[in-house]
């Protein structure tokens, strides 16, 4: 127990002394590219007023929040298709694994070309490399559907309909949610890319252009809203999952298991 | 939460065949083994390619947008001639690989000093928790200003990049050995080096296999990425090149040209992967049940 409780205070005390330790060491210095940590908060502090947010941070969300939306629908959707027939997903393989494999930034001049700098391109690129992890996620997860049941299903006769979302995608909804999970780190890094890259709005340009007129602090700014940002959609995302597969025992387990061995 | 995310790492890497081979506990119908040739995969790749070929030639689809799989090629072979595709190509991978090699030698041992401290775990948690979700390219401008615009500048960000899976792969590794094997270890009285040596190390191996093959991949995004918004030899640079002259087969050569490195790298490292796991002892028992 006393251990345990020594652990905690360790979990807690280690982030603050390293950020006073940050802030009383960072207080002199002269470096142009490591700023003291007062100067930075300050700036973060003053950088984002509610008209900037709207105009920086707003735009990159909600081209995220498209782009992952869109993945996570047509990958789940195809995902599924392609867990349930075999002769599809072979013959699809190759091209799959070769369009996945392609650098997601390398992509992007593709849709540039096809769609202009608009949001549409952002949006598209966010969707295309976000798609893979759900779509590889869903067919494993659909292949993994225990065949009794699905021959209980038949049995019963069950509408086609039925059967998809009453017995196969809640089986397979701990999977789908594992590819899900990792789409989200790819759509944000995706959006921040395509910003940076072909932006003129957007929390990646305004962290490249930061950077580019050497406004370091700005660019700081930038850099732990995004943080900020990813940790945010990160809880959310963790939130929604613990409601959704709370019924799972086999995450249930998991999860207990982990927490127990942790 | 360790052993959860370890898998979900692996099966968003892996293709869904990789995935299977990582658990060989669970038997497989024989109906589904039939359909393993290579006709399938084969055909339906060829059927795709004359498919969009028909599409382009008949004007389905804009040439301005895509050109013919044909077209692509003979740009490919075209590229494939000139000194300039090679050198990109090379420098490209030497990015790659020092990025890579340095991130090896960063990661695994600080994954692993964490991974065997519960304090230094719970210390550090907190902090690798929040720097976690923020994408390795938004470091890009800092590593800008730090290190200045040069080809160093790319290993640097593959290095970063990379770091990430590889740590946290060690980590759960690590935390993830047998206790039995640790225990016995710390019965017979084995010092730290040795526990390492015989118990932590090939303990955590499969685990440090799987990010290596996730860290490869993501500093060749990474290098191809940096190479396109700075402007740095490379691949990434050839392919903007190609984009702003309007040159789109030569685009889409070099785009396939940088989704055929992703696969051969791919192919690569989870052919080590599986090597490192034909031995560990996870594999072993459940073959055994």
């Amino acid at each position: 127990m006393s251990r345990r409780a020594a652990l905690l205070a360790v979990e807690i005390l280690a982030p603050v002394g390293l950020l006073t330790a940050w802030w009383f060491l960072s207080l002199d210095t002269t470096s142009p590219f490591f700023p003291p940590l007062r100067t930075m908060l300050r700036t973060f502090w003053e950088t984002w007023t509610w008209d900037r947010i709207q105009q920086d941070v707003f735009p990159s969300v909600v081209n995220f929040s498209l782009g992952y939306v869109i993945a996570a629908v047509v990958g789940i959707a195809i995902g599924v298709f392609f867990g349930l027939n075999r002769i599809a997903r072979r013959a699809t393989e190759p091209t799959v694994d070769f369009l996945r494999s392609i650098p997601a930034p390398a992509i992007i001049s593709v849709f540039i070309i096809v769609l202009g700098f608009e949001d549409t391109m952002k949006i598209t690129a966010i969707a295309f490399a976000s798609t893979f992890p759900i779509l590889l996620n869903t067919i494993d997860g659909v292949r993994g559907v225990d065949q009794q049941q699905l021959e209980m299903a038949r049995a019963y006769k069950l509408r086609r309909q039925d059967e998809i979302f009453k017995i196969i995608l809640p089986a397979a909804s701990p999977q789908i949610f594992a590819g899900l999970r990792i789409s989200l780190a790819v759509a944000l890094a995706v959006m921040a890319f395509s910003e940076m890259f072909a932006g003129t709005d957007g929390l990646g340009f305004f962290i490249i252009f930061s950077q580019a007129t050497y406004r370091v602090n700005e660019m700081y700014a930038g850099i732990f809203m995004l943080g900020i940002l990813g940790y945010t959609v990160n809880l959310i995302f963790l939130a929604t999952e613990r409601r959704i597969l709370r019924w799972h025992r086999g995450w249930r387990a998991s999860e207990l298991g982990a927490q127990g061995g942790g | 939460m360790g052993t959860e995310l370890t898998t979900t790492n692996e099966i968003a890497a892996g293709s869904a065949a990789q995935v299977e081979a990582r658990r060989p506990g669970e038997v497989k119908p024989a109906v589904k083994r039939a359909g393993r040739g290579w006709a399938v995969p084969v055909v339906g790749t060829i059927v795709i390619l004359l498919v969009t070929e028909a599409a382009i030639r008949s004007g389905l689809i804009d040439t301005r947008f895509l050109p013919a799989p044909s077209t692509i090629f003979r740009a490919l072979i075209d590229e494939s001639r000139t000194a300039v595709f090679w050198a990109s190509v090379r420098d490209t991978l030497k990015g790659w690989a020092y990025g890579l090699g340095l991130a090896v030698l960063l990661a695994v041992p600080i994954g692993i000093m964490v991974g065997s401290s519960a304090w230094l775990y719970r210390a550090t948690r907190f902090v690798v928790d929040f720097i976690r979700p923020i994408p390795s390219i938004a470091i890009l401008p800092v590593f800008m200003l730090v290190f200045g615009i040069g080809p160093s500048l790319k290993v640097y960000i593959a290095t970063l990049a990379a770091f990430s899976p590889l740590f946290f792969q060690t980590m759960y590794g690590v935390q993830d050995v047998d206790p039995v094997a640790r225990d016995t270890a710390r019965a017979y009285r084995l010092n730290g080096l040795m526990r390492f040596v015989f118990v932590s190390l090939p303990g955590s191996t499969p685990y440090i296999a799987t990010g290596l093959r996730l860290s490869a991949s993501i500093a060749l995004l990474l290098v191809v990425g940096t190479e396109m918004v700075v402007g740095l030899q490379g691949l990434g640079n050839l392919i903007i090149r190609a984009q702003y002259a309007l040159d789109l087969p030569r685009m889409y050569a070099l785009i396939v040209t940088s989704g055929l490195l992703g696969i051969a790298i791919a192919w690569l490292f989870t052919r080590m992967e599986r090597r490192t796991l034909r031995w560990h002892a996870s594999q072993v028992k459940e073959t055994a049940i």
